[in-house]
């Protein structure tokens, strides 16, 4: 126990808990144990946990009747402990080329870091980039990491498509897109993996708590792996960490 | 024995919607599903088929269907006039639809959303344990003419229906009750004062992801971590515009929470239009 979580109604069937430390590795991993202790003790009652930087909202089947009750059930719960019940975190190789032909703001971004394409493409590859949730788009990853020297703003004006699989960096966040979408990121590598399939099970093979490194690759490469991808037959590279 | 209802006229945005995707949203997967949930199952109890069966949605400007074989159909939401090859037909009731009947519904100058409910729903295929069609998951984001989904051929149709009288559906509430969000207790007496006390009004920016309100509201509060949010949470952005989320609404958001709309004036307000005014009720869990 690190924190002095905050509990809130939602809605009918919604409650908040919220933890007041903010964005941290600490409360990312308190978070997620508690995710999966409520998961699995309330399994016939909710219909699902849903997790972001330092929250979680638990959305349940009916509406909650008596809001103190259940929130002192979680709370016992919170601080019961569980020996058998460590989660196994993976680091996956995703490849990216770095490549300006496919990636339009690369040389841009690069000019207005003043750095070289290849000085980009180390300090992106370089850390093991932390799962933190997915939102924002279906399969879209929220990563921890990203150095500060390739910190930089939003687009003034977002691109009205950036493609899918497009990895970008807007403000102090990186990113892979996994699907076309509008946006105000600077493109500076293309992933030829799919980070949501709806007819796959689960629909993302990543989860929040995993970690995630860069591999540069080649043109060619990207095209090999991609056709691969489209077959079905390529699965990325990961290790138990 | 199956039938195809085909897209003769698609309107403006009409879909494919059922009670939408729930065990999803960890993935960051909208939830979508009817904008006016209690008009969809409203169809589907008037044709005695499960609560989550599959609906055509339009908004503003209906479709015209044809029918490739026998069934039932029930219109709800919108108030409409709507015809079956020239016949007028009632709203909230079950009307018998024969081999390529044609469905003409005229413009509707009242609310927003409508429904096309069927016999034993709209069989168009399910992504993610859903029908309801959203960009980026379903191969369509809309239907467009040509189209056709499958339903299934009704063979015996039992003589007796019941039915709602529409008018007690038709009435508008000048009020959408509300429960304090989880950033409510961040804004000033004042700030609350105003939210609950003023007259809001629908912009021209509506659509299934967000209702954006005319009226501003003077913001003093910082964004927050990004954080979960669900459909009817009421958004402050920086500027001082309130964003009511809807059904296609992201799962994750960084704007404070500072309304959530309850279940149940989600549908209404889905259903309020541009320039249409009301007020914010605040009501306890």
């Amino acid at each position: 126990m690190i924190d002095k979580l905050q509990y809130k109604r939602y809605s009918e069937k919604a409650i908040l808990i919220q933890w007041p430390s903010g964005i941290g590795e600490k409360t990312l991993n308190d978070l997620l144990f508690y995710k999966k202790k409520i998961e699995i003790f309330y399994d016939k009652l909710i219909v699902e946990v849903i997790s972001a930087y330092n929250s979680i909202l638990i959305y349940y089947h009916i509406t909650i009747e008596d809001f103190y009750s259940t929130v002192l059930e979680l709370k016992s719960l919170y601080s019961l402990g569980f020996k058998n019940l460590k989660t196994k975190n993976r680091l996956w190789k995703i490849p990216v080329c770095y490549s300006p032909s496919l990636a339009s703001d690369l040389e841009n971004f690069a000019s207005q870091k003043s750095l070289t394409i290849d000085e980009v493409i180390t300090m992106h590859t370089a850390p093991f980039y932390t799962v933190y949730f997915i939102g924002f788009l279906p399969g879209f990853l929220y990563l921890g990491g990203l150095v500060d020297p390739l910190h930089l703003a939003r687009k003034s004006t977002p691109s009205l498509q950036v493609k899918k699989g497009s990895v970008a960096i807007g403000g102090k966040q990186t990113g892979v897109y996994p699907i076309d979408s509008p946006g105000g990121w600077h493109v500076i590598g293309v992933c030829p993996l799919d980070f949501f399939d709806p007819k796959s099970d689960p629909c993302c093979f990543i989860s929040p708590g995993d970690s995630v490194q860069f591999i540069s690759i080649k043109e060619k490469e990207y095209n090999d792996i991609r056709s691969l991808v489209s077959n079905g037959i390529y699965f990325p590279e990961s290790v138990i960490l | 024995m199956m039938g195809v209802v085909k897209i003769i006229k698609p309107g403006i945005f009409t879909t494919v919607q059922d009670e939408g995707r729930f065990v999803f949203s960890k993935y960051g997967v909208p939830k979508s599903g009817a904008m006016d949930l209690e008009s969809l199952r409203f169809a589907n109890l008037l044709l005695g088929n499960d609560k989550n069966c599959a609906c055509i949605e339009w908004a503003f400007q209906p479709p015209v269907l044809q029918f490739s074989e026998a069934t039932s159909i029930v219109l709800t939401g919108a108030p409409v006039d709507a015809f079956l090859n020239g016949e007028k037909i009632k709203m909230y009731h079950q009307t018998k639809v024969s081999k390529n009947d044609i469905l003409v519904i005229n413009f509707c100058k009242n609310k927003v959303y409508g429904y096309v409910g069927i016999k034993n729903g709209f069989r168009s295929s399910i992504v993610l344990d859903s029908r309801s069609y959203y960009g980026g998951i379903t191969a369509k984001k809309k239907l467009s003419v040509g189209d056709e989904i499958a339903y299934k051929k009704q063979e015996y149709f039992k003589g007796n229906f019941s039915g709602i009288s529409a008018s007690f559906f038709t009435e508008t509430t000048k009020v959408v009750e509300v429960y304090p969000g989880p950033e409510y207790e961040l804004l000033s007496i004042e700030q609350k004062r105003v939210l609950t006390n003023s007259v809001f009004t629908i912009s021209n920016t509506i659509n299934r992801m967000a209702i954006q309100l005319e009226e501003k509201l003077k913001n003093s509060i910082s964004s927050i971590i990004t954080s979960p949010v669900m459909p009817g949470t009421v958004q402050l952005t920086p500027s001082g515009s309130l964003i009511v989320l809807m059904r296609d609404c992201q799962t994750t958001g960084g704007y404070p929470r500072v309304l959530q709309v309850t279940e149940n004036a989600i549908n209404q307000i889905a259903q309020k239009r541009m320039g249409e005014k009301f007020n914010f009720v605040l009501v306890n869990f």
